[in-house]
């Protein structure tokens, strides 16, 4: 065992290394500032580039650009600047732009609590874009999985060539807690896709039996690349064919929602005879792993199922899970934002809800006074 | 050196009948013939509006984002492609909407060439008056423009730091000279071009190519703007990069001791801004590592970190530590009246087994717990220095951790010998005192 002592926001900063991050950008929030602090610290040494934007818009923007131009780019923020790179999200869904977004979440609604977590953001990632296209919202519980989840955040916007999330917590990224390096998942590294030599690009075309077309850095030698905001054809320039952008429209979509069986990361813990399943994610999970052990001990079992693939929701997976169990519980610290998935795949109307949104966290004690019920 | 046109042939302007843009697609054009660049040289990033029709005319990397926005993906571009020409297209409506960054890129001065298209109007969207608008134009948005001062580019351009900044017409004869003397320039260049928009602005407003020389010719601004000349973002930004060495991940900390107890167990260090409670507490951290054991630490303190209590939860365990909120501390650290003020209710919650290491003199509420209570003052120790002397003493009394382990993480924390050596004498000292005192 070896082991360092790191805060979310700090794992983050050393996954974004280790995937090869290349640019970085953040406007100052807490509590997501030292992810700047830390990029800033390790990436310029090691050739890289992090900029302060003049704003959270100029922020994502900058990444937006050094993406275009083949860079592996990231970006950090709080819910208000998740607010300001909204349009920006939807840019980087249309032109199909691979990048990374850290939400480190605080209490909102509005400016809020800075210094108090939540997991408030989860349907606003899912959402904050214009036309409801699916994006990827991973979620840690532990610093470890800040580190691991972040590559694999790299590599999920390399291959999809799109926005990918990661919903932190303030009580994650500001809380240091003690790593093992021996142990930590290293995922390998994916690249995006060049085009094949030889042949005309069109910037937008998928190969025949795929969902993501090949990627041409602006600034490639001999062939031009094209990135267009507007509803664009193979080509990359205007179009008003409703065939072609009914196609590609479902193209954005389906590449993501019938993909997510690859990336679905989660914990499953079975309990012997038991009949209740509680379904929770970031920082709370660890209070419910705790619940769940003392309700052990207790001799009244709960299995848990701790989702860290939050977007696209990971139905199969939920059902797959949730089938032999009679009791369902979803914790979470929110006003119930994603009980409302877990309804909806489970198609189930009795699903006990433990929810909590004072900024504290929700504790393995409260978690278990609603179970023993 | 020149190079052939780079026209995308198959996309030509579509522009209304008489539209200043015409004269602009075709000067540029001019300027990168005569600069002799290739198409894969240069990227165009344009804004929203008939100017961000741009990108489609040539045949170059091309970008056409958000509204207000090219400047930073502008910039990002830039920054990752050094050796690229970029050429960003605004109307006098991306000026205002994108305001903010026309400001930040002036100050920063990366090397990009700003085309701000001027026809004191929104053309596409219908003749709403832009920050560009004349008092006395006529405009779709009513008497809204009479009564706002419109915005002249190249003055806010220079005097945010642009240190190229040229105003002048679509109708110059030099035009196609000043794009090219712009992307030349080693630096933020800005040429505001001001234009007639006959699809909207000349419909209500008398507005010629001469009016429009003759407002240009008046203007100061020709180029250079000597007072802001200085050394170009990027190429400081990477001989800033040049100089630095590169850093590998921390090692890790291997266990060097057996841990006093495996099981959970809690810390808290409530002090005052100023007391280095947070550093305390991740120096205790460190000593906890050094026994194998795992570890969190949270903190609290207020925005203005100059005032107010700060906090620090530590708690270790041999086994993975899921909840990390302080449950009922086994020790409390109470250096001061602040932080003890800001967790009275914690105190409810400590058992007969928790100890409290308290400055003299400070109030504390009703608990069960042990209290040992130190006269820092008279031991010699600063008030800067209390939340880690709470630690001394807690090492001293073999609470937690041992003096092996803190001595460890004093090591492993500060380079510096100077303050190892005043750390490890103070826990030398206090420790002697611990024991006077019979705690
Ligand atoms: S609306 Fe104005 S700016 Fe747009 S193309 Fe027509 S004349 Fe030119």
């Amino acid at each position: 065992m070896s082991t360092v002592f790191w805060g979310g926001n700090e794992a983050i900063a050393w996954g974004a290394v280790d995937a090869g991050c290349r640019f970085f950008a953040g406007y100052p929030i807490t509590p997501a500032t030292t992810i700047l602090h830390t990029m800033l610290r390790v990436l310029p040494p090691n050739g890289g580039i992090v900029m302060q934007g003049e704003d959270e818009i100029a922020s994502i923007g900058f990444c937006i650009g050094a993406s275009m131009a083949g860079y592996k780019a990231m970006t950090a923020t709080s819910g208000p600047g998740i607010s300001l790179y909204s349009e920006n999200i939807s840019f980087a869904i249309a032109c199909e732009i691979p990048l990374v977004i850290v939400d480190v979440q605080r209490l909102g609604p509005s400016t809020g609590s800075a210094t108090r977590g939540a997991d408030g953001d989860i349907q606003f990632l899912r959402w904050a874009n214009t036309g409801g296209f699916p994006t990827i919202v991973l979620c840690p519980s532990t610093i470890a999985d800040c580190y691991s989840l972040t590559i694999h955040a790299f590599n999920l916007a390399e291959i999809f060539r799109c926005p990918v999330f990661i919903a932190s917590n303030k009580e994650i990224g500001m809380t240091r807690e003690t790593v093992d390096l021996d142990k930590l998942e290293r995922p390998d590294v994916i690249d995006r896709k060049e085009p094949p030599e030889g042949q005309p690009y069109m910037p937008f075309r998928v190969a025949p039996y795929e969902q993501v077309p090949y990627f041409l850095p602006v600034g490639a030698k001999g062939r031009l690349s094209r990135f267009t905001s507007s509803t664009h054809g193979e080509d990359g320039y205007i179009t008003t064919n409703s065939d072609f952008i009914e196609k590609q429209n479902r193209r954005l979509e389906e590449k993501l929602a019938k993909a997510v069986g690859e990336f679905t990361f989660y914990d499953y813990f079975q309990a012997i005879d038991s009949d209740t399943l509680v379904i929770s994610y970031g920082i709370t999970a660890r209070s419910a792993i705790e619940a769940a052990r003392a309700l052990e001990s207790l001799g009244r079992p709960v299995s848990l199922l701790i989702l860290k693939t939050l977007w696209p929701v990971p139905e199969d997976l939920i059902r797959r899970k949730a089938r032999d169990y009679k009791r369902i519980a979803v914790v979470e610290m929110n006003m119930g934002l994603y009980l409302r998935e877990i309804q909806r795949v489970l198609c189930r109307d009795d699903i006990i809800s433990i929810t909590k949104m004072n900024g504290t966290l929700i504790t393995p004690e409260e978690i278990m006074e609603v179970l023993s019920k | 050196m020149s190079s052939p046109s780079l026209i995308n042939p198959s996309r030509p302007p579509v522009f209304c009948p008489g539209c200043s843009h015409e004269n602009i697609v075709k000067a540029l054009d001019r300027a990168f013939v005569n600069l002799g660049l290739a198409g894969d040289q240069i990227c165009i990033v344009s804004d929203i509006g008939c100017s961000g029709l741009f990108d489609t005319f040539f045949n170059t990397h091309a970008v056409h984002g958000l509204h207000g926005r090219a400047l930073t993906y502008a910039a990002g571009i830039k920054m990752c492609r050094p050796e690229l020409k970029v050429v960003v297209t605004l109307g006098d409506g991306g000026i205002g909407i994108g305001g903010a960054h026309f400001l930040a890129a002036c100050k920063r001065n990366l090397d990009l060439t700003l085309i701000i298209m001027n026809n004191f109007n929104f053309g596409m969207t219908g003749g709403q008056h832009s920050v560009t608008t004349p008092k006395d134009s006529r405009v779709s948005t009513s008497f809204l423009n009479q009564i706002e001062k419109p915005l002249s580019v190249g003055e806010v351009a220079a005097a945010a730091g642009a240190p190229f900044v040229y105003v002048c017409s679509a109708y110059d004869k030099d035009f196609s000279r000043i794009l090219e003397e712009a992307i030349k320039f080693e630096g933020f260049s800005v040429v505001e071009v001001k234009e007639i928009c006959p699809g909207r602005f000349t419909k209500w407003n008398k507005l010629t190519p001469k009016m429009l020389e003759e407002a240009a010719q008046s203007s100061s601004f020709r180029g250079l703007v000597m007072e802001n000349e200085r050394a170009e973002y990027g190429q400081a930004y990477r001989d800033y990069l040049a100089s630095l060495s590169p850093i590998n991940r921390p090692d890790g900390i291997k266990a060097q001791f057996e841990p006093i107890e495996t099981k959970r167990y809690e810390v808290l260090i409530l002090g005052a801004a100023g007391q280095h409670a947070v550093t305390a507490g991740g120096v205790l951290a460190l000593a906890a590592m050094s026994a194998g054991l795992r570890v969190t630490q949270k903190n609290e303190y207020d925005i203005t970190v100059l005032r107010g209590p700060s906090i620090a939860e530590v708690i270790f365990s041999g086994e993975e530590i899921h909840y990390t909120g302080i449950k009922s501390p086994n020790v409390v650290i109470a250096v001061a009246q602040e932080g003890i003020d800001r967790r009275r209710s914690v105190f409810k919650a400590l058992s007969a087994d928790s100890l409290i290491i308290c400055d003299r003199g400070l109030e504390l509420p009703d608990s069960k717990a042990d209290l040992l209570e130190v006269d820092f003052k008279s031991l010699g120790v600063k008030k800067s220095q209390r939340a880690f002397a709470g630690l001394a003493v807690m090492a001293a009394m073999n609470r937690g951790i041992t003096m092996d382990m803190l001595r460890f993480a004093i090591d492993r924390r500060y380079d510096s010998e100077k303050i190892r050596k005043e750390m490890h004498d103070m826990m030398k000292t206090l420790s002697q005192g611990v024991i006077k005192s019979g705690g």
